[in-house]
C-alpha cells in the first residue's frame, strides 16, 4: 500500500516535470516587465486649425507653415464668396526636442512678424508610469509692422508688440477622440480704447474625431471672458479636416477669424457666423527631417 | 526502498530541470528595411525578448511595435497610426520550434544552423513562416541571428496607392538576439 502511494507520487512527479518541459507560454517566464507606453498623435500636427494642438514638432524635424484664409464668404459672387481675397501666414516650426518647439512666422494681416516657444511639461502615458494628460506651456509675441496710422503724434515701438501665454492641457481618449483646453492670456501694450483691456483672458476648447488613418475632423472656439474686448469682437469658432498624405498635412476648415496667430484670432475676430462672417482657408504643414532621430539619441 | 524511490524522484525532477535549460534575452534586436524605388526605410528595435527552451527547442519572440525606431519621426508615426495601428495591436510575436534542437547544442561552443519554423503574429494576422537561423554559442552566451522577407500585404497591413513607389511590398527582417541563460528560479 505505502509502495503504491510512493508510486503514484513518483508519477504526479513525472507528469509536473513532463508538464513544465513543454511549457508553452515561455515569455511569460520573463516575468510582466510594464513599460510606460506614451500616446502618441492626438492630434495630426501641432496646430488644430489656429490654437495650438497637444502635440509638438517632433526634435529634429523642421515643419513649413503655409496658412491661407480666404475673404469672407458673405462677400457674395461678387467677391466669389471671399476667394477674391486672402490673408497668409508663413511659418517655421522647429523640434529643438521632442518636448520644446520654436517657431517663427509673417502674416500679411497687420504685416505681423511673431514668434513662439512651446514646451511639452506632462506626456500622457500608461503602463509603468501613468499620466492621465498631456500639458504645455507655449509663449509666443508679435509685432504689428503696418505704418503709424497717425504719424504726428507720439508713436512708441512698444505699442507694436503683444504677448500670448498659453497653458494647453488635454488628453487622447481613443484612437478617435482628442480634447484639449487652453486657457490663454494675451497682452496688448496698446489698446484703441479706455473700455478695452491690455489683458484679456480666455480659454480655448478644441477637439478632433478620427474618421480613418489619414482623414479626421478638427473643431476649435475660443470664448473670451465679458467685458474685456470691443463690441465688435467675437469669439473664434473654426470647424475643418485634417487630411495626411505621406509627408503633408492639409487642413481645410471655415473659421470666423482672419489673422492666424493668438493675439488676432483671440481679440480682434469680426467675423460673426450667423452672418456669414466666415473665411474658407487651409493649413498646409510640410515636414522635413533635419537631424537624423536614430543618430539624435 | 523508501529512500531509494526518493533519491530517484530527485534525480529525476534535477534531470528535468537540467534538459529543461532556457536561455533567454530582453533586448534583442529586431530591423526591418523596406527598399522601395522612391524611398528606402529601416527601423530598429532593440528591446525584443524572447526565450528559447534548449531542450525542446520551443521558442518564442515578441517586440513592441511602438519600440521600432525610425530616422524620420514622421515615418515612425505613420508606422504607428496608419500601417501598423499599434495601438489596437501593440506587438509582434513569434512563437515556434527550432526543427533540429538536437543539433544545437547551446551548452557548448560552437556554431549550429537550423531551420526555424512557427507562427508569425503581426498587425494581428497569425502566418506560418520557416527561416533559416544561425546560433553562436560561447562562453555561455548564444547569440541567435536569422533574416527572413514578408509580404506586407499578407499580413492585413493596407499601402494605399499614393505612396506605392515609397514602400516596398516585401519587406526584410533581421534578427540578432543575444541569450543568457536562464536562472531556473526565476
Amino acid at each position: 500500500m505505502m509502495r503504491r502511494i510512493q508510486f503514484m507520487l513518483l508519477l504526479v512527479g513525472f507528469v509536473i516535470s513532463g508538464s513544465r518541459a513543454q511549457d508553452t507560454d515561455l515569455l511569460s517566464l520573463l516575468g510582466n516587465d510594464d513599460v510606460t507606453e506614451y500616446a502618441t498623435a492626438a492630434f495630426k500636427t501641432n496646430r488644430v486649425i489656429n490654437l495650438h494642438s497637444l502635440e509638438s514638432t517632433a526634435g529634429g524635424v523642421l515643419d513649413f507653415k503655409i496658412n491661407h484664409r480666404f475673404g469672407f464668404i458673405n462677400g457674395g459672387p461678387y467677391e466669389f464668396f471671399g476667394l477674391d481675397n486672402a490673408m497668409m501666414r508663413l511659418g517655421f516650426d522647429y523640434g529643438i526636442t521632442d518636448q520644446l518647439t520654436v517657431g517663427i512666422g509673417r502674416s500679411s494681416f497687420q504685416k505681423s512678424f511673431d514668434g513662439f516657444l512651446k514646451y511639452k511639461i506632462l506626456r500622457q502615458s500608461s503602463g509603468k508610469k501613468v499620466m492621465p494628460v498631456t500639458l504645455a506651456v507655449m509663449a509666443a509675441s508679435s509685432l504689428n509692422s503696418v505704418k503709424w496710422a497717425d504719424p504726428t503724434r507720439d508713436n512708441y515701438f512698444s505699442s507694436r508688440l503683444f504677448y500670448t501665454y498659453q497653458v494647453i492641457v488635454g488628453r487622447k481618449f481613443s484612437d478617435r477622440l482628442s480634447l484639449q483646453l487652453s486657457p490663454t492670456l494675451v497682452h496688448r501694450n496698446l489698446v484703441a480704447t479706455r473700455a478695452e483691456k491690455n489683458d484679456v483672458y480666455a480659454v480655448g476648447a478644441a477637439g478632433r474625431v478620427k474618421l480613418t488613418n489619414r482623414l479626421a475632423i478638427n473643431a476649435e472656439y475660443v470664448y473670451v471672458l465679458p467685458n474685456q474686448l470691443g463690441p465688435d469682437y467675437h469669439n473664434s469658432l473654426s470647424v475643418g479636416v485634417d487630411i495626411e498624405t505621406g509627408g503633408h498635412v492639409f487642413q481645410l476648415h471655415f473659421t470666423n477669424s482672419t489673422s492666424m496667430i493668438e493675439k488676432g484670432f483671440i481679440t480682434e475676430t469680426v467675423g460673426q457666423w450667423e452672418k456669414g462672417g466666415i473665411h474658407f482657408g487651409f493649413n498646409v504643414s510640410r515636414v522635413f527631417t533635419i537631424v537624423d532621430r536614430t543618430k539624435h539619441r | 526502498m523508501k529512500k531509494g524511490i526518493f533519491a530517484l524522484s530527485i534525480m529525476l525532477l534535477g534531470a528535468s530541470a537540467l534538459m529543461g535549460q532556457k536561455y533567454f534575452t530582453k533586448d534583442g534586436k529586431v530591423s526591418f528595411y523596406s527598399d522601395a524605388p522612391m524611398e528606402k526605410i529601416e527601423a530598429h528595435n532593440t528591446k525584443a525578448a524572447s526565450v528559447i527552451d534548449a531542450s525542446s527547442g520551443q521558442m518564442e519572440f515578441a517586440v513592441l511595435i511602438k519600440a521600432f525606431q525610425f530616422e524620420k519621426a514622421l515615418m515612425q508615426e505613420h508606422f504607428n497610426e496608419n500601417y501598423m495601428e499599434s495601438s489596437t495591436y501593440p506587438k509582434a510575436s513569434f512563437k515556434g520550434k527550432l526543427e533540429d534542437p538536437g543539433n544545437v547544442k547551446m551548452n557548448q561552443d560552437g556554431t549550429y544552423q537550423t531551420n526555424v519554423s512557427g507562427e508569425l503574429t503581426i498587425h494581428g494576422v497569425t502566418k506560418n513562416v520557416t527561416t533559416p537561423a544561425t546560433f553562436t554559442v560561447k562562453d555561455g552566451q548564444v547569440v541567435g541571428k536569422a533574416t527572413f522577407t514578408i509580404l506586407i500585404e499578407d499580413y492585413g497591413v493596407k499601402i494605399p496607392a499614393v505612396v506605392k513607389d515609397k514602400i516596398a511590398r516585401e519587406v526584410k527582417i533581421d534578427i540578432e538576439s543575444q541569450y543568457l541563460p536562464m536562472d531556473d528560479k526565476s
